[in-house]
């Protein structure tokens, strides 16, 4: 076959990559140095104008930068432990184990928004049922209407949505475990906790990398939860990176600033991703 | 002479008779207007079963059911029936139905014919939007003056008339007027119970009337249901609390901004007094309240939750409803007041009563410039604001259509659907009242109308979560305000904002 031909072959794909992501990436960096706004829609040039302020008078965006960081990192990490303690139960022989395997899916297979909306409704904090329930024992959280307590609520439903997903990746791996090392440990008379320190957690050390990674890179862009169960409120104080970018491109129409906004927090994710996967790595297979 | 009297008298008599049978024949075909039949007019349901628009398909983009999405829905299946187009309803929460016609207008494209929206978006829509043809203006008698008015710019009629709003107080009659609970309050407080004609006196018998189950029904009731949530027009709500405060009649040239310098006013001591009375409503509202949205505040008053609120007509009019456990049992009245207002000439408090209306305004509805299909898209809005329409929607508290004809103003209308004589000329009178005020507010009509009223939203949730303190939250508001004027040009601001400042200082 001729040198030439390869590339041929190639071209296809190259093409829809280059329409479907390099485009609308160097559409967002040539927007992002616009300043494109419901008064002046267009590609004007306005330099680094919108970067600098970003960078220098937007305390919004960082604030809900370190939300959205909480939240991922909290969310992901009990999605994790969940996960992988009820994949680990039924991974083992137990009654109605295949019953179980398909129930601790269901969550990831409804439909995100409707769920939240949902939830809203199961938070509701004069008509719902969790306070209705409470208010037997004579509480009523604000679930809602408190920062703190909102935020606890955007985290239940993520963990709640989301876990399947962890469920699933983890029992996959599980299942693809080698026998020989369980085997050794029985014959060594190792605990069921030592097994599970000593030779489960290890073998699963790769896989829970992944699987972690995979719920990060999705959880920050946590967007439709956020946005039917409190629309960022009280205040900001659920506000995170992706609402805010909706927030100043799609409501304030400042799709210059947006643009700028998007691509920035891109940039942040690549590095910080990068980071904590080398830290991951270092801490979780340093055997 | 008789002769022609005769014969005038005749036709009368047929013509009026051909109306009659008219109004049965569509009353009986769409029951919607059956209180009404048909009511005779260019756009009504016997002219429109004249056109002939089978082939041609109408998109509409409106905002989510039921508010103004249902009867948007309601009389494209109607249009559909009489004209034989087919028309395509979409429906779009309320805070993205600006985005949602600007992404393609900006882009040049119409993949809406009719898009609906506030009237406040027309400023950054007009240039995308075809101007309303005059013999639809020609026949919009009714129409009223300041209703047209709102629905123009520059003289040219934009946005087409199908809701007029305004913000005012509502309040349970049952218990306001009530001797017992006159008498309950009075021994309590040591203060009248009647309706509220400051904020203060809004506070207080709010909080009073808060967490106890003051009807007997068996549930709790509170003292106030508002829009407090974020991006869910919350800035009106807000705006409606200022206006007692930071609008003062003695010192014109503008409310928000000070026309001359365009110096952003929101910051001044009038709006962080209002500020710091909704920061103390949030003790007040029912459980959850500081998270209501529109459709939230009209369920809660309307269902009979607490004993005001106070914002557009619907909440009012959904507590109307036969079907409402307080049918006949709220009041209408201005909204509250204050006994000071900030004079921002001489930076210190006016010791005076006022009160000042705010003209929120309403839905409004524009056809594309880009629209292959205008005509129908005309039509289709003058059918929708047809006078039999026009009159079983304003009966129907969750549509969102509000009188903005002159015969809405007429407590006979109202009568007509159930209310008790008194309510209907209570709230006939509220809203005629409000038209004859020297003191009014009208909203912002400016470039970036959403970015002010987004970064007062935040700022203001800030102060209503405790984030931020009143004075502090409108601080970062004031930052905000005057970055937005630098991006958009004061003088493109003070030029549109001009508009509004003639219409509030009584000079248009």
């Amino acid at each position: 076959m001729n040198f030439k031909h390869k590339y041929v072959f190639l071209l296809p794909g190259l093409i829809v990559l280059i329409g479907i992501l390099i485009f609308p990436i160097i559409f967002t960096v040539r927007l992002s140095l616009s300043g494109w706004n419901s008064f002046n829609p267009g590609l004007d040039f306005i330099g680094l104008k919108n970067y600098i302020r970003l960078f220098t008078d937007d305390p919004r965006f960082w604030q809900s930068f370190f939300r959205l960081s909480f939240l991922a990192i909290t969310t992901v990490f009990l999605q994790y432990i969940i996960g992988f303690a009820l994949a680990h139960m039924v991974w083992k022989d137990i009654k109605f184990k295949r019953f179980f395997r398909v129930l601790f899916l269901i969550p990831m297979m409804t439909t995100p928004v409707i769920m939240t909306v949902i939830w809203r409704t199961f938070f509701h904090e004069s008509l719902g049922p969790l306070n209705d329930f409470l208010s037997i024992f004579g509480v009523q959280p604000p679930w809602l209407s408190s920062p703190g307590l909102a935020k606890v609520s955007i985290i239940v439903v993520e963990v709640w949505q989301w876990t399947s997903f962890m469920f699933l990746l983890m029992l996959a791996g599980l299942l693809s475990l080698p026998k020989e090392p369980f085997l050794a440990a029985a014959v060594d008379g190792a605990s069921p906790f030592k097994k599970f320190i000593y030779v489960t957690f290890p073998l699963m050390a790769p896989i829970s990398i992944g699987a972690i990674i995979i719920r990060l890179i999705e959880a920050s862009k946590i967007m439709d939860t956020v946005f039917v169960l409190t629309s960022g409120g009280p205040g900001t104080s659920t506000e995170t990176s992706s609402f805010f970018i909706f927030i100043k491109g799609l409501r304030e129409f400042q799709m210059g600033y947006a643009a700028t906004a998007s691509f920035t927090y891109l940039i942040i994710m690549i590095i910080s991703l990068t980071i904590i996967v080398k830290v991951l790595t270092k801490v979780l297979m340093r055997e | 002479m008789k002769l022609k009297t005769l014969i005038s008298a005749l036709a009368s008599v047929l013509l009026i008779g051909s109306q009659v049978a008219h109004a049965d024949k569509w009353g009986d075909q769409f029951p919607h207007i059956a209180a009404t039949g048909d009511i005779p007019g260019m756009c009504s349901y016997e002219s429109m079963s004249q056109k002939d628009y089978s082939g041609r398909t109408l998109t509409i983009n409106t905002h989510a059911i039921p508010v103004m999405g249902e009867p948007t829905a309601l009389h494209a299946e109607q249009f559909e029936k009489l004209t034989g187009a087919k028309v395509e309803v979409t429906h779009t929460p309320a805070g993205d139905l600006y985005s949602k016609a600007m992404v393609p207008f900006q882009a040049g494209q119409a993949p809406y014919d009719i898009v609906f929206g506030f009237s406040n978006f027309i400023n950054d829509w007009k240039r995308y939007l075809a101007p309303v043809p005059q013999e639809y203006v020609d026949q919009m008698d009714g129409v009223s003056a300041s209703h047209k008015a709102i629905a123009s710019w520059d003289g040219v009629m934009y946005q087409y008339p199908v809701d007029g709003d305004r913000h005012y107080l509502k309040y349970r009659k049952d218990v306001i007027d009530n001797p017992e609970m006159q008498a309950k309050y009075k021994a309590d407080t040591g203060k009248e119970l009647k309706v509220p004609t400051t904020w203060k006196e809004y506070g207080e018998m709010a909080s009073y009337f808060n967490g106890w189950d003051w009807d007997g029904d068996g549930e709790l009731e509170y003292g106030s249901a508002e829009v407090m949530k974020k991006d869910d027009l919350m800035y009106a709500a807000f705006y409606s609390r200022s206006v007692a405060y930071a609008k003062n009649e003695s010192t014109p040239g503008g409310f928000f901004f000070d026309l001359e310098t365009m110096e952003p006013l929101i910051n001044n001591p009038g709006f962080v007094e209002a500020l710091t009375d909704w920061v103390d409503a949030v003790n007040y509202v029912p459980p959850g309240g500081i998270n209501f949205g529109l459709g939230d505040e009209i369920n809660s008053f309307g269902g009979g939750q607490t004993l005001f609120s106070f914002s557009w007509d619907d909440a009012f009019v959904a507590a109307m409803q036969p079907d409402s456990p307080i049918a006949n049992q709220v009041g209408a009245a201005q909204l509250p007041g204050a006994d000071k207002v900030w004079n921002r000439d001489n930076g210190m408090w006016d010791a005076k009563y006022n009160q000042a209306p705010f003209f929120v305004w309403g839905w409004a509805v524009g056809v594309a410039g880009k629209s292959d299909n205008k005509d129908v898209a005309f039509d289709y809005l003058c059918f929708f604001a047809n006078g039999a329409n026009h009159q079983a929607d304003i009966g129907i508290g969750r549509f969102g259509v509000n009188p903005f004809m002159e015969e809405d103003f007429k407590a006979d209308v109202w009568t007509q659907i159930g209310w008790d004589a008194d309510i209907a000329q209570s709230y006939v009178e509220t809203l005629a009242d409000m038209e004859k005020s020297t003191n009014r507010v009208f909203p912002l009509r400016v470039p970036g109308t959403f970015e002010f009223n987004s970064a007062l939203a935040t700022g203001t949730a800030k102060a209503l979560a405790g984030q931020l303190s009143p004075q502090e939250a409108l601080d970062e508001v004031y930052a905000e305000w005057v970055s937005i004027l630098d991006r958009v040009g004061a003088d493109n601001v003070r030029d549109a904002y001009a508009v509004g400042v003639k219409m509030e200082d009584n000079e248009l």
